[in-house]
């Protein structure tokens, strides 16, 4: 074989190793963009000025933002419509620890996260640390402590915890009803509860049935363990696969997650029911926030403008997620007849544990959570 | 033909030029060595350096000492090594008896190149698929568990959350290792002369004569090495465990993931650099036995 | 090689046993990815049809394939042209480049992902965001199976005279290597270069613990949100590089290539 017959083999390669160029061309960090201080929309010239910042730096890295989580899809949806730029969803299904671990992995990249959707224990954690300061236009409509005063983090959304199963199972009547036989492998809690809220709910929420509180969770640990021995419950994290393989018939999760799965149970002829124990309704707000090293310091900003409007407010509703501003839209009207009609008009919403009952029982069940339930 | 001849063949002078020749040469294997001192030397000192570390950047055997200490460290490295254990025996003997079989069969036919192909994919390819095909097969809509379902409602196939544990994990890691003992095993057992077969049964020796007193103890270093190959494939692995068990480290490499990536449960690069280095230990231990093994096999070979 | 009955019975057996115990996976991806939606009705072709439709399935095969082709460029131009250089100018460098080669048997790419973290947060910064440079960690990985694949390629073939020869008749080294040499032990190289193929497109630990997407992390990913999808994805990748392996031309050697022993 002579070397001409080797070169073009080369050659070819070469080629198309330089049209793969475009896949790297690399893209130089930002420079820092004044974007990155502005504390309010009005340092943007208003948010106009704010969609023309962003529409420069052209996408919106999120994360851990699942499209049927409180109909994020919607809202996905409609931002990348009116604001016309790009949004890259990064691991739908992280936890708020998975947010706040990427953030620190891939600081200084483009690709880190510009904006945090985190639980009140994992966010206020670092409080200090990885936010920056931003307060919205409608700040003055959100209630004090449904916000830092620095506004590094916004409370946004919440729900209630509740037990969603596959109807045919049956019907539930009380939490125990899970330690029955005919729940064998099927019971999952959405997250590991030190690393999401969802999951540290799901255990205030069964400790609170047990006797305990948000001040107890041991009652919640303990429950838990008895359904891991039985049998009943598996160390999986329920998705929408896992769902509609019938892998996690039984899921511990908000009321507006369990709204997606009821939606998509109907189309198909199947009915997926949800069970809220009395006396144990528990939410939690989830937080908003912008990175303080986001790639796209204009666009998060504008992101969060967005969720923090009767529009987007309007978005959680119809999804099921009861909106921070919510008492604000009842009052002037701006709330939506489709979203009322599925959380009603009434602006309460379910009793949350404090960011330091959180705190703590995050800490115990650092120490106590992955014994139980043998997830070593 | 000795290599000091080539060199020695193209040089127009003596001793100097010779020398300066070497030395340029030497030159030939700088970009080589640029590379992997950049991917693979010096990410291997870094790991094995860090361990000694603490968080704060001082010289400490905290790490060291802590881990074996943990229960939540050392409750994983035990299952790392029970799984490695029991899948490298059920993996070894399966491989080697089906390497036994095809060996008997015909050579470059149709049939061994089919399962040679699936032996390099299934061994080298992806544990999040493989994850993913014992869903589909023994998940709760898989066809086996539908099936099992059918036959008895308690059968243990009939419920599948075995298949999220230990003893699941197990059950996968064997897939892939069956055909890598296969690949690994099968020149040992072609390598079995006919003659020396037909000298037992011309000796009045049974077949079982034959595989006790002939066949079993050449072909043990082979297996015993190929188990020990088996082990290591099995300890270093990680991708499969990420698919299958998303809640929970149950095993030392899902340990280390955690470390790398979480801050709860105590993460810091120091702790997945012990780990790593726990890991790299054994590691290194086996595969010197095997080479020691291999040593032996080939003296059989020639 | 002559069996007695009860030994053939036996041989079935096994080989019914391991074919059965190896297929009915793969089957029952065929059968979990072709399921109806909810339980009802019959078979259908939606997941595979929606798989064209991923964007991200598409863009992550796109740069797991362009990661694969500068693997084999690397293979090509640095290592396969280092292994021969050793072998025909730097005997003494033999053992030295060959524990270099079988360095990542020993350590697990758990393990490597985690000393190299810094080197790839800081490629990121500074030379590019792509998951192309991963190319650069997948070569050394591949090196174990390579380097076999060429040394028993090189022991096979006089090398040493064919370079002589070739250096007496007037070639230069490049020459010598790329055009004389390298040609001859083609199929040892083309096996190494599959063998690349196959571990870069199934390659999870290292992209996904940097946070790169690439197949098998989008293959993940896409688990956790439509399993079908997944599974009929999984199972066209899969088929893919059996189909590939299985071009190879079987030769006695080949089982030996593909075995990774140190000895």
């Amino acid at each position: 074989m002579k070397l001409n017959q080797l070169t073009k083999p080369a050659v070819v390669l070469s080629v198309a190793a330089v049209l793969a160029v475009p896949t790297f061309a690399g893209t130089s960090a930002n420079a820092a963009s004044k974007a990155d201080t502005w504390t309010s929309a009005k340092q943007a010239g208003g948010l106009k000025g704010l969609a023309a910042a962003c529409k420069k730096e052209g996408q919106l890295n999120i994360i851990a933002t699942p499209r049927d989580w409180a109909n994020y899809g919607e809202i996905i949806d409609n931002f990348q419509k009116i604001y016309k730029v790009k949004i890259d969803s990064n691991i739908p299904d992280g936890s708020s620890q998975d947010e706040i671990d990427t953030a620190n992995k891939l600081k200084g990249t483009k690709r880190s996260p510009d904006v945090f959707d985190v639980g009140t224990a994992v966010g206020y954690k670092y409080i200090d640390t990885h936010y920056a300061p931003y307060k919205v236009i409608n700040w003055n409509q959100i209630p004090a402590d449904k916000k830092d005063s620095q506004g590094r983090l916004t409370s946004n959304y919440t729900g209630v915890m509740a037990v969603g199963y596959d109807g045919s199972l049956g019907t539930i009547t009380k939490l125990d009803d899970l330690l029955d036989p005919k729940f064998k492998g099927v019971v999952a809690l959405n997250g590991d509860p030190t690393k999401a809220s969802a999951g540290l709910n799901g255990v205030f929420m069964t400790s609170i049935v047990n006797g305990g509180s948000f001040d107890d969770v041991s009652k919640g640990v303990a429950w838990f363990k008895k359904l891991k021995d039985t049998g009943n419950f598996i160390n999986v994290d329920p998705t929408p696969a896992t769902i509609e393989s019938g892998q996690t018939r039984v899921v511990f999760d908000w009321t507006y997650n369990h709204k997606a799965v009821i939606d998509k149970f109907k189309a198909v002829g199947k009915v997926w029911k949800t069970y809220i124990p009395a006396n144990a309704a528990v939410g939690s707000f989830y937080n908003v926030g912008v990175s303080k090293w986001a790639p796209h310091p204009a666009c998060g900003r504008l992101w969060m403008e967005y969720v923090l409007s009767a529009e987007g407010g309007n978005s959680w509703g119809k999804g099921g997620a009861s909106p921070v501003l919510w008492p604000w839209m009842i009052k002037n009207k701006t709330a939506s007849n489709d979203a009322i009609a599925v959380i009603g008009s009434g602006t309460s919403v379910a009793a949350g544990a404090s960011v330091d009952q959180q705190a703590a029982a995050v800490t115990y069940l650092t120490a106590n959570w992955a014994a139980a339930v043998g997830t070593r | 033909m000795d290599n000091s001849q080539i060199t020695r063949a193209g040089s127009q002078t003596g001793t100097g030029s010779r020398f300066w020749r070497n030395k340029k040469d030497y030159l030939g294997v700088l970009p080589f060595l640029v590379v992997a001192g950049l991917f693979l030397i010096w990410p291997t000192i870094n790991v094995v350096y860090g361990a000694f570390f603490s968080d704060e950047g001082k010289f400490s055997l905290k790490y060291i000492t802590e881990t074996i200490q943990d229960d939540g460290h050392r409750i994983p490295f035990v299952h790392s090594l029970q799984i490695s254990f029991w899948t490298s025996i059920a993996g070894g003997i399966l491989g080697a008896l089906f390497a036994w079989a095809i060996s008997t069969g015909k050579p470059d036919g149709l049939a061994r190149r089919f399962v040679l192909a699936v032996g390099g994919v299934l061994a080298q390819f992806g544990g999040v698929m493989l994850a993913f095909a014992f869903f589909a097969t023994f998940g709760f809509n898989g066809f086996v568990t539908t099936l099992a379902r059918r036959v008895s409602e308690t059968n243990f196939l009939a419920s599948p959350e075995w298949l999220y544990g230990l003893f699941g994990l197990g059950v996968v890691y064997t897939f892939f290792q069956i055909p890598l003992m296969f690949i690994v095993f099968l020149p040992a057992v072609e390598n079995l002369k006919p003659q020396w077969r037909e000298a037992s049964e011309s000796l009045g020796g049974s077949a079982k004569d034959y595989w006790f007193r002939i066949g079993f103890p050449i072909l043990f270093p082979s297996f015993l090495g190929g188990l020990l190959l088996l082990f290591v494939n099995s300890f270093s692995a990680y991708a499969t465990a990420a698919a299958l068990i998303s809640q929970g480290t149950i095993i030392t490499p899902l340990d280390i993931g955690s470390a790398l990536s979480s801050e709860t449960g105590g993460a810091s690069a120091p702790l997945a650099k012990t780990l790593s280095l726990y890991m790299v230990l054994i590691v290194i231990l086996v595969m010197a036995l095997y080479s020691l093994l291999r040593k032996r096999v080939s003296k059989w070979e020639q | 090689m002559k069996l007695g009955i009860p030994s053939r019975v036996f041989r079935v057996f096994i080989i019914a046993l391991t074919a059965l115990y190896l297929a009915a996976p793969l089957y029952g991806m065929l059968d979990f990815s072709t399921k109806p939606l909810g339980g009802q009705g019959g078979r259908t072709l939606r997941a595979w049809k929606a798989i064209g439709n991923q964007e991200d399935l598409t863009s992550s095969i796109t740069v797991s394939f362009a990661i694969a082709i500068i693997v084999m460029l690397l293979i090509f131009l640095l290592v396969v042209p280092t292994v021969i250089w050793v072998h025909l100018r730097l005997p003494e460098l033999r053992r030295p480049l060959e524990l270099i080669c079988l360095l990542p048997l020993a350590i697990p790419g758990i393990v490597i992902v985690v000393g190299i973290a810094p080197l790839y947060r800081w490629i990121s910064i500074n030379i590019t965001e792509s998951p192309i440079s991963l190319a650069g960690v997948y070569s050394m990985l591949i090196l174990p199976y390579t380097y076999r694949s060429l040394s028993a390629s090189l022991d096979l073939v006089d090398v040493a005279t064919l370079a002589e020869a070739a250096r007496t008749l007037g070639a230069s080294s490049m020459r010598a290597i790329f055009g004389i040499v390298m040609p001859t032990i083609r199929s040892g190289i083309m096996s190494g270069v599959v063998i690349s193929l196959a571990l870069v497109l199934g390659e999870f630990t290292i992209s996904s613990l940097l946070s790169y997407d690439t197949l098998q992390v989008v293959i993940y990913l896409l688990g956790r949100e439509d399993g079908k999808i997944a599974v009929a994805v999984s199972l066209a990748a899969l088929l893919f590089v059996f189909a590939i392996l299985f071009a190879i031309p079987t030769t006695k050697r080949r089982g030996a290539i593909l075995d990774a022993d140190i000895a």
